[in-house]
């Protein structure tokens, strides 16, 4: 990769970053840490590696996205605006009644949103069928879906696993997004995973641990290993940060899941990441 | 023309010929493709009959994945794996993203038969009817399913179907005209209205012929589709024969008699009585056992349209000038 494309891509992540934390600021409330942990791995699928077309959000043959931890709603909203799949003006309506952009994933409410998630497990199951349309139809698209490290606690994560594996899915690209926190705690203090890679090599996967999950050019040349899978789906499992490039999220670890933000807060956030 | 002929059958055949036409359309299986009937799609279809495993919530997901991508999937298990197992997958991945997938759910209610309780869905109608925007359809007989499959492949969105899979007396013969959205009347009546679904109509018929005897002119509809319900099929019955029975093979709570008795008590109050399992769960026994034990044979529903009507000419209406207790629940 080329310095300037990683600078950009740097960039990119920073405006997401401010993005995404600007419209949960302004309503005051949401799931900050699980938004910002993802927001690299978004801005190398959605600026670098994706055949899309915000003008055709519809178009036969594309590349697909899941957001199976539903949750990060918001940091997909912000790339799918600055793509200009929707007017940016649209991210103030966040989770406001009547918004086309809920706190979590809707594929009817809005343009650029692959699948519906929400209920943990299901969305990676979804890109999984999803990977099987695209082999059935022989379309050579892509699938990409994230998945939270607390969300691969749920049975039909591993349900879905072994039939991607099973259906030599090598069109399936799967991130997990981990973080090491969920909602009432440390994963590794609720259930935890380890050792995940194994689990996911013992699934039938070839699996990619990228160690800095916000480094850009570490998260692109993981996904240009996994797109040379002869038979098997990949799993890059990107070690992040949950709250990461914001100070006062990153500072409130466990809580920072779905946290309140204050007025002062959603502006020296946007001060840091200026 | 389908005596004798299994409704799975029937409705693999039909489905075999809709994939052969229409490659939009996918069969998935979870470890029951031989108990409903479609494991030799497979070789038919390679690409589009494929097994996820003993894995229904994983099914219902790569369903409605499928769907995003432009295909029209039926999934299919047991009824209660096919419902309240996974209810949430059939809730979000597929109804609430209104995806196009059509839901099979084999051996309804009594008709588990030898696999007993565990396999007896007493309350898949009350969970599927609960989900906005789902349809229920049980069909009768093998000349309804027939008609039935290219207009479940026509309508655009989640269908639920509760398909017996044996072989059933015919109902319907080949003139039959179809509507997925309109109740069926199979024999017109003026003193009370059966409406009856699923292997309760065969049972409605006969009582039928019983209360004739007993100079009762009964009126019988079949109610293939639960929801939505023929709301005016069910108004107009009941307005004329001010006396109604329901009979299902489900618990009479969430079923059938509920989709009823909720037109009725909102439109047209009249007499209700339920004819279906009360409210507990299976057990193991052949069919015949349990319709008599549970009280759902012919006797039963004439038992329970004669009390209706007599209710009716002692004038008690139940609602407002009863002057005893209902006994109906």
């Amino acid at each position: 990769m080329k310095e300037n494309e990683i600078a950009f891509l740097v960039d990119k992540s920073k405006h997401i970053r401010r993005l995404t934390i600007d419209s949960i600021g302004k309503l005051g409330v949401g799931h900050v840490g699980g938004c910002l942990s993802i927001v690299e791995a978004l801005v190398v699928l959605y600026y670098k590696e994706m055949n899309i077309n915000p003008q055709k959000p519809d178009m036969a043959g594309r590349d697909r996205f899941v957001m199976s931890k539903g949750h990060a709603g918001p940091a997909l909203y912000a790339v799918l605006a600055d793509k200009g799949y929707f007017e940016a003006c649209l991210l103030d309506t966040l989770n406001r009644p009547e918004t086309t952009l809920p706190s979590h994933c809707d594929m009817i409410r809005t343009k650029g949103i692959d699948m519906t998630a929400g209920s943990l497990g299901q969305g990676f199951s979804c890109a999984v069928g999803m990977a099987k349309g695209s082999k059935i139809k022989g379309d050579n698209s892509r699938i990409y879906t994230v998945v939270g490290d607390g969300e691969s606690q749920e049975g039909q994560i591993w349900e879905a696993a072994m039939f991607a594996a099973q259906q030599k899915l090598n069109n399936l690209i799967g991130f997990t997004d981990y973080n090491k926190f969920q909602l009432d705690g440390g994963i590794s203090e609720i259930v935890g995973l380890e050792p995940l890679d194994m689990k996911w090599k013992a699934f039938g996967w070839d699996v990619i641990v990228v160690q800095d999950g916000h480094d850009v050019k570490e998260i692109a040349e993981a996904i240009g290993k996994a797109r040379q899978s002869e038979a098997k789906p990949t799993m890059i499992i990107l070690n992040t940060i949950k709250g990461k490039g914001v100070s006062f999220a990153e500072a409130a670890g466990v809580t920072n899941h779905n946290m309140p933000v204050t007025e002062e807060q959603r502006i020296q956030a946007l001060k840091e990441l200026a | 023309m389908y005596e004798n002929v299994e409704m799975r059958q029937v409705f693999s055949n039909e489905l075999g010929k809709i994939m052969e036409r229409d490659e939009r359309v996918v069969c998935i299986d979870a470890d029951l493709a031989r108990a409903q009937g479609t494991l030799g799609l497979r070789q038919q279809f390679p690409d589009r009959a494929f097994d996820v495993g003993v894995a229904e919530q994983n099914m219902a997901s790569v369903a409605a994945g499928l769907a995003a991508y432009g295909f029209i999937p039926f999934i299919g298990s047991f009824t209660p794996f096919a419902t309240r197992r996974i209810c949430d997958q059939v809730a979000i991945s597929i109804t609430y993203a209104k995806r196009n997938v059509k839901i099979v759910g084999l051996d309804p209610g009594i008709s588990a038969e030898l696999n007993g309780g565990t396999h007896m869905s007493m309350e898949d109608i009350g969970v599927m009817r609960s989900i906005p925007g789902m349809v229920i359809f049980e069909p009768v007989d093998c000349m309804q399913l027939v008609k039935a499959m290219p207009e479940i492949v026509r309508y655009d969105g989640p269908i639920y179907i509760r398909l017996f899979r044996k072989a059933v007396p015919a109902i319907f013969h080949e003139d039959y005209q179809f509507d997925l959205f309109k109740a069926d009347l199979i024999k017109a009546g003026t003193d009370v209205s059966i409406f009856a679904s699923g292997i309760m109509v065969s049972q409605a018929v006969s009582a039928c012929e019983i209360l004739r005897g007993k100079g009762i002119n009964a009126e019988l509809i079949n109610i293939h589709t639960i929801k939505p319900i023929d709301r005016k099929a069910v108004i107009e019955s009941a307005r004329k024969t001010g006396a109604v029975v329901t009979c299902e093979n489900h618990n009479i709570i969430g079923g059938l008699n509920s989709a009823v008795c909720e037109i009725l008590a909102e439109d047209f109050p009249v007499h209700v009585k339920a004819v279906g399992v009360k409210d507990h769960f299976g057990e193991v026994a052949k069919i015949d056992y349990l319709l008599a034990k549970y009280k759902m044979t012919p006797g039963d529903i004439v038992d329970a349209a004669v009390e209706c009507i007599n209710r009716k000419t002692r004038g008690q209406s139940g609602f407002c000038s009863s002057s005893e207790p209902s006994s109906n629940h």
